[in-house]
């Protein structure tokens, strides 16, 4: 991960460009938060609350699965817990960025904890593994979290007050898993990271009916095995 | 429990779990095992929620032709392996499925 002396790209200009590589994510995530939008005002939260929850929780599966959970009527304490599980998964990114946003303070490492969402993280890793962190690295990772964010909750404040105007039929929430494959395929350059990707889906498929989205954590840690195992053969 | 409090430790279990290894990683050496472990998070993790987005129908596997989705995506796949453009992957999966959703329903 030590890149050939990169060149120090100035502040504006790595934020600009963070904000570029999440425009793309735009088209996936924000029909996501019309629909959460609609379905919360649905579940019967009101139009502070629906929004609320997108900029306090920031984590699209989650808040559904919340707005679910209240509409039903289900404990409080057992709808925190859930929302908790669900979102363990972001461990792993945080192990993941930790090193390279060890030297920041401790107020960038706040917002940025608060930025890092399963868009941000993808986008962002991708820059630091190319790119390093020796220079303003942390800038861009700011403008693709603050673009997503804004994003996030522009998406829901549309949902919550112009309701299901986008037809189910245009099934624009399919640009979230394209999205993902736009990301990961071109990235598969070895047969370790293949072997991660390939154990990891087919782990996905066995452990999706895991309770509370345990299974995405399960098969997430199948897939990172088994990289490590093929990476030890090599 | 009141729904704002609700959010309030959902949103600050969240918090704590996006900021735990950036805050502890100041803290302790990076453990050898977990350093090499981290660049298959971003392929196990992505490719986690693609397989269950494609193979999945009304929360049922769904391994056949009827799937649209999984044709769509196994198209935009191929695209992302050739062309290895964002743009073309998500453009040629979004028309792929729009397709086969007009011809097939």
């Amino acid at each position: 991960m030590q890149p050939a002396t990169p060149p120090i790209e100035s502040r504006g200009r790595e934020f600009w460009r963070g904000v570029q590589a999440i425009l793309p994510i735009f088209l996936g995530v924000f029909p996501f938060g019309m629909i959460y939008g609609v379905l919360a005002r649905q579940a019967g939260l009101s139009a502070a609350a629906s929004q609320a929850m997108s900029s306090i929780v920031f984590a699209g599966s989650s808040q559904f699965i919340a707005a679910q959970l209240v509409s039903q009527a289900v404990p409080g304490l057992v709808i925190v817990l859930t929302i908790a599980v669900v979102n363990l998964r972001h461990a792993l990114y945080s192990a993941s960025v930790a090193g390279f946003v060890q030297h920041l303070h401790m107020g960038w490492k706040l917002a940025l904890s608060y930025l890092l969402t399963d868009e941000a993280y993808a986008v962002v890793i991708t820059h630091y593994n190319r790119a390093g962190s020796s220079g303003n690295q942390h800038w861009f990772y700011l403008g693709a979290g603050l673009g997503l964010w804004t994003c996030w909750q522009v998406s829901t404040a549309l949902g919550i007050f112009l309701g299901a105007v986008i037809p189910a039929s245009w099934s624009l929430d399919f640009a979230l898993p394209l999205t993902f494959i736009a990301l990961v395929v071109p990235a598969l350059k070895d047969r370790a990271g293949t072997a991660a990707a390939l154990v990891g889906g087919v782990a996905a498929v066995l452990a999706f009916s895991l309770p509370y989205k345990l299974g995405i954590i399960a098969a997430a840690l199948a897939g990172i095995t088994a990289g490590l195992l093929v990476e030890g053969k090599q | 429990m009141n729904i704002w409090l609700v959010m309030l430790f959902g949103g600050l279990l969240t918090f704590l779990t996006r900021l735990s290894f950036i805050w502890l990683f100041a803290r302790m050496a990076v453990p050898r095992l977990l350093r090499r472990s981290l660049r298959f998070v971003p392929p196990a993790v992505l490719s986690v929620i693609i397989f269950q987005e494609l193979l999945f129908k009304d929360g049922r596997l769904a391994i056949n032709l009827d799937n649209t989705r999984l044709i769509a995506g196994v198209i935009a796949i191929l695209v992302a392996w050739r062309t290895r453009s964002a743009l073309l992957t998500i453009g040629v999966g979004m028309a792929a499925l729009l397709i086969i959703q007009a011809l097939f329903s």
